[in-house]
């Protein structure tokens, strides 16, 4: 089950520069929110905050709070442990290359010390089917590498593996960018099917896509969070000129 | 990216918009000039704008599926192209009661000529200044004059409502009277669903503007 999302004030460096500024906002349990904007404006960095990769960077920096239901994810918990609740798919699918289909989705129980056989088949079916590759992959799951499906297969695999350790919140940063049409409606299905049991927050420059998947949409703006509302009302009647602006192309 | 194209569409979809509606308020003038004068010509004239007006109609609209197909338009601009699209199709029926009251005036013009009890020439000038007034909220993206439209919508409704009192008083009166009577009550009724659809196109013009819809706002004032 996904949980809420509470961010207050949250701001993030990289080095001297200041790129997420007292950022604010509520993303709802079991929905899927939307972060749109222009290029550079902090929409990675923001999600990246989200599950603590952020500070992987030495030289970046935040602050501020990001309440997971009841855990303050900088204060309560490890990043590991973050990065167990918080699973995350980015733009460019990036499966384990050498690793069979089957390993890709398992790594993450491995590593977490799962061994029991049964356990691990029984996860790897269901997450496979949760992001809709099983019935594509069944035959060949300890044949194939993570590298040797299509683009679009090798996405759901890294959806299949993000869900493996049962995460209770989805991040994705343009998932379906590098996508063609049928991949990427395939994507949004997947969304459209998990997020009644996730909280899932999908970073996307597609405005439809937005508008099709999320009930909530947030508009960044050099670092800032603009405007954050449902999505119909960011695409029909926008609050902010500035959001105005740049969903209608007048942007620059 | 301002997407000039896309400017340049929505600036030629606004200009063709203004061109029907310059060919229904031509209508619904001539119309009403026609019921003063009686003149044959003028209610031929009218009948003959009907298929021009139905043909821009058509292609108002497919320019503007076009434009929701090709270009997804968001926020003012989609809520732009649905004001175009939901004006057009009022404006197309006020030409519509521009022919229905051509039809009227000519069977007028085979009846005996008679005072009747109502000042369609006053009515008709409210509309027709209705439509003009919420046209001009449109040119000028002004949903405060688009408001003051809404305003006039009673003042009509008053004088159809007067005329049918009166008209029906003339009918049990002199019954004679009565195939005179309904001619002009008819006129006053279309010039009535006039201000209605100029009332329509004032909503569109607020709901473009401002993004609120404002429809049947009146009903629940009631
Ligand atoms: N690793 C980094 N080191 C230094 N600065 C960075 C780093 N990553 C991002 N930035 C800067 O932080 C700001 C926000 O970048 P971020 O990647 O969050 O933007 P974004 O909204 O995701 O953009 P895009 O749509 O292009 O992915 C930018 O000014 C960027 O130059
Ligand atoms: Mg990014």
């Amino acid at each position: 089950m996904g949980v809420d999302i509470r961010v207050e004030n949250l701001n993030a460096w990289y080095g001297a520069v200041h790129t997420l500024h007292d950022v604010n906002l509520r993303i709802p349990a079991n929905h899927a929110t939307a972060l749109i904007g222009p290029s550079g404006c902090g929409k990675s960095t923001f999600v990246r905050c989200l599950n603590r990769m952020h500070e992987t960077n030495p030289a970046a920096r935040a602050e501020g709070k990001v309440m997971m239901g009841d855990v303050d994810i900088f204060k309560d918990a490890t990043p590991v442990e973050i990065r167990r609740r918080v699973g995350m798919v980015f733009q460019r699918p990036n499966p384990f290359p050498t690793m069979s289909i089957y390993d890709n989705v398992a790594s993450g129980l491995k590593l977490n010390g799962f061994r029991n056989k049964r356990v691990l088949d029984e996860v790897v079916e269901r997450s496979l089917r949760q992001a809709a590759l099983w019935d594509e992959v069944k035959d060949d799951l300890k044949k194939k590498s993570g590298a040797s499906i299509s683009g679009g297969q090798q996405q759901r695999l890294c959806i299949a593996r993000a869900l493996a350790v049962d995460p209770e919140v989805l991040l994705m940063d343009e998932p379906a960018s590098a996508l063609d049409p049928v991949s990427t409606a395939k994507i949004e299905d997947l969304i459209f099917k998990l997020k009644s049991q996730y909280t899932i927050v999908i970073v996307t420059h597609n405005m439809q896509q937005a508008a099709r998947v999320a009930e909530n949409t947030g508009f960044f703006l050099m670092g800032k969070l603009v405007e954050f509302a449902a999505t119909t009302k960011i695409f029909t009647n926008p609050s902010d000129k500035r959001t105005e602006d740049y969903i209608t192309g007048r942007f620059g | 990216m301002i997407r000039i194209k896309f400017q340049q569409s929505l600036d030629e979809l606004k200009e063709r918009l203004l061109v029907m509606a310059g060919l229904v308020e031509q209508a619904i003038q001539r119309s009403t000039e026609a019921y003063s004068s009686r003149d044959a010509g003028l209610c031929e004239l009218v009948r003959l704008s009907e298929p021009a007006i139905n043909r821009m109609e058509r292609e108002i609209d497919q320019l503007a599926l076009d434009l929701l197909a090709m270009e997804q338009p968001m926020a003012v601009d989609l809520r732009f192209i649905l004001a175009v699209i939901r004006i057009n199709a009022d404006l197309e029926r006020v030409g519509d009661q521009a022919v229905n009251i051509a039809g009227r005036v000519v069977d007028l013009g085979t009846q005996p000529h008679v005072d009747l009890p109502v000042d369609i020439p006053r009515l008709a000038l409210l509309a027709a200044a209705m439509v003009r007034k919420a046209l001009q909220a449109f040119i000028e993206g002004d949903a405060e004059m688009a408001q003051a439209v809404l305003l006039l919508d009673d003042q009509v409704d008053d004088l159809n409502r007067d005329a049918f009192r009166s008209l029906g008083n003339l009918i049990k009166e002199s019954p004679d009277l009565a195939p005179q009577a309904l001619n002009a009550l008819i006129i006053s009724r279309n010039l009535e669903r006039v201000g209605d659809h100029a009332t329509n196109i004032a909503e569109d013009v607020i709901f473009w503007v401002r993004g609120a819809d404002v429809r049947h706002h009146s009903m629940e004032a009631d």
